[in-house]
């Protein structure tokens, strides 16, 4: 079982995000399983949510302790949350940051990503609404959901012009990211 | 335990038919397969997304329903109470405060015998103010006459509301029936769900045609006033009705599986406990956890199993006799406390075990209260104080679950 964990702040999308990594995984024959960490939802402060894949079908229902992945959809929060913690040695953090990795000081011994979302996100979405950008950072730093997959549930969830500049958005991250 | 092979080996057959959904809408979405004629409800966090879900599908044209916006869950509860005596087949959902506020007329439906369903998003009730997941809402509810059916995951959650309606609407049992479902945990997680249709669940329930109903031709009065010489006879009759929902769950369950494929037990259901020395009985969706950590536990040697808990009213005192008989010890996990004596779960079980030759340790954890989370670590620990308990005697019969000492 893969185990991801997203932060983001209220109105950022982290729970959409979530939802879209369970999607894009069943869509590629996994069983997932996507859900916040219930608070009283206000814009702007830390959220976290949460994501599973699994080949089998998926029971456990605790919070996501030790994740396989982080997804940080907001470099600030670097400051306020321990946004590494737990995280496997041999797992991956991906932050929105337009800092090189390498300038990002983290406790952990797990890859650390860098990924401009919010300029691509600006760049093709014409917002800085990165949640999506993220999942294409996401889907080409670990390969754990495929890229049709994620572009899939993408549109049944914004379908449309909205849906497509999303796309755009995803494949701008994903080759960015993928090596 | 057919029932079982049979879902594992359609395993691949059945993804093909799921979509990844969120829990709300998954319920909605079977509340809209069973055709209610009249839906009322106040929305409440988090209960919210499913009348959300069921109000779109009625905008939509896609339920033909009277979907009442009422002031209050008092008005929602007492409009379906009108409702079904008119002969409606009626649903609402609440939770937490909102149940709390329904009171009065929770015992007004059952004991007026109306088939009302209604999903309870299991939440704590205040004070102090918090909107997390626990069960005390619908376990102080126990007593209002209404059958209690409690979810481990979402499917079972949609699932159970065409059995619902089955169990409520016979004319042998003519009881309400509340589902619960862990609010947040169940309510707003994503995962893959077989929805179910509307050509397939009329197939499965018959359609909702009382003999008494309220009706201007043929005036009747629906409970009214009934002094010392008839009142015992009329909760006796709402008593007996309840056993005979005993034997009703079991064959509706029984009858979903048929032709659906999909089994979550009859009264109760059994995991890995056919051996098992020490077993954990509990309800809702710490299940799911638990299961993870017994095959952890069993691939170490340690024999441990799980008793869940489906049908909490009617009690299932039988299926616990049997099921618990050759355990060692028994250790209770329940999201409720009776202030003032242990959980009532616990109470129910150790009452329930009393008058047989079963005579073993049985121990209660409040857990998870106001949506503190149960990790594996802490089923861990239970398990660990369970064969403590069997092995040196009981040391406390109760012990909250993850008590911080620091803040006391």
């Amino acid at each position: 079982m893969k185990e991801i964990r997203f932060h983001g702040r209220g109105g950022q999308g982290a729970v959409t995000a979530a939802e879209m990594i369970a999607i894009a995984a069943f869509e590629d024959g996994r069983f997932s399983q996507a859900f916040p960490a219930f608070g009283v939802e206000r814009r702007g402060a830390p959220v976290l949510a949460f994501a599973r894949i699994d080949d089998k079908p998926i029971r456990m229902r605790s919070q996501v302790y030790e994740p396989d992945y982080v997804i940080v959809q907001d470099v600030t929060l670097l400051d306020v949350v321990n946004v590494a913690g737990g995280l496997k040695p041999d797992g991956k953090i991906i932050i929105n940051t337009d800092k090189d990795a390498s300038a990002i000081k983290l406790n952990t011994e797990a890859d650390v990503v860098a990924i401009d979302a919010t300029r691509i996100a600006l760049e093709t979405l014409g917002r800085p609404i990165v949640n999506t950008t993220m999942l294409g950072a996401f889907c080409g730093a670990t390969g754990e959901v495929k890229l049709e997959s994620l572009e899939k549930s993408i549109l049944t969830r914004f379908p449309g012009s909205l849906g497509e500049k999303n796309i755009q958005a995803i494949r701008t991250a994903y080759e960015r990211v993928a090596r | 335990m057919k029932m079982i092979v049979k879902e594992e080996m359609s395993l691949r057959e059945r993804m093909a038919r799921m979509r990844v959904v969120e829990g709300s809408y998954a319920v909605a979405h079977a509340v809209k397969c069973c055709s209610p004629d009249v839906i009322s409800a106040y929305p409440i966090t988090p209960q919210t997304h499913i009348v959300e879900h069921i109000s779109q599908f009625v905008a939509d044209g896609e339920l033909d329903s009277e979907f009442l916006t009422v002031d209050s869950e008092f008005s929602a509860m007492s409009s379906l109470v009108g409702s079904s005596a008119a002969g409606a087949r009626c649903y609402s959902s609440t939770t937490s405060q909102g149940l709390a506020l329904m009171w009065e007329v929770l015992y007004n439906a059952s004991g007026m015998r109306l088939p009302i369903v209604m999903t309870v998003a299991n939440r704590a009730l205040s004070a102090p103010l918090n909107i997390w997941n626990d069960q005390q809402d619908s376990v102080g509810a126990r007593d209002s006459g209404w059958i209690q059916l409690y979810a481990e995951d979402v499917q079972e959650a949609a699932d159970a509301i065409p059995q619902a309606y089955k169990i409520a609407e016979d004319p042998e049992i003519l009881t309400p029936v509340m589902v619960c479902m862990d609010g947040f945990i169940l309510t707003h997680v994503y995962e893959p769900v077989e929805l179910l249709s509307v050509e397939e669940v009329e197939r499965f329930l018959p359609p909702y045609r009382p003999k008494n109903i309220l009706d201007p031709e043929n005036p009747k009065t629906f409970g009214a006033f009934a002094d010392p010489s008839y009142f015992t006879e009329l909760r006796y009759m709402q008593w007996d009705a309840h056993r005979r929902a005993l034997k009703k769950i079991e064959t509706v369950a029984r009858e979903f599986a048929e032709q659906f494929g999909r089994w979550y037990g009859g009264l109760i259901d059994t995991y890995r406990a056919d051996d098992a020395e020490v077993i954990i009985v509990t309800m809702g969706s710490v299940i799911g956890t638990i299961k993870d950590c017994i095959d952890e536990m069993r691939s170490e040697g340690m024999k441990v199993g799980l008793v869940k808990i489906r049908s909490y009213r009617p009690f299932p005192t039988e299926a616990l006799r049997k099921a618990l008989k050759d355990a060692d010890v028994v250790a209770v996990i329940e999201k409720d406390v009776t202030v003032g004596n242990e959980g009532a779960l616990l109470t129910d079980l150790k009452a329930a075990l009393y008058n047989t030759p079963t005579r073993i340790p049985v121990i209660g954890f409040p857990a998870g209260l106001g949506g503190r989370d149960i990790t594996v670590r802490d089923i861990r620990r239970v398990v660990d104080k369970a064969i403590a308990a069997r092995d040196r005697g009981i040391e406390a019969e109760i012990e909250f679950l993850n008590l911080r000492e620091d803040l006391l």
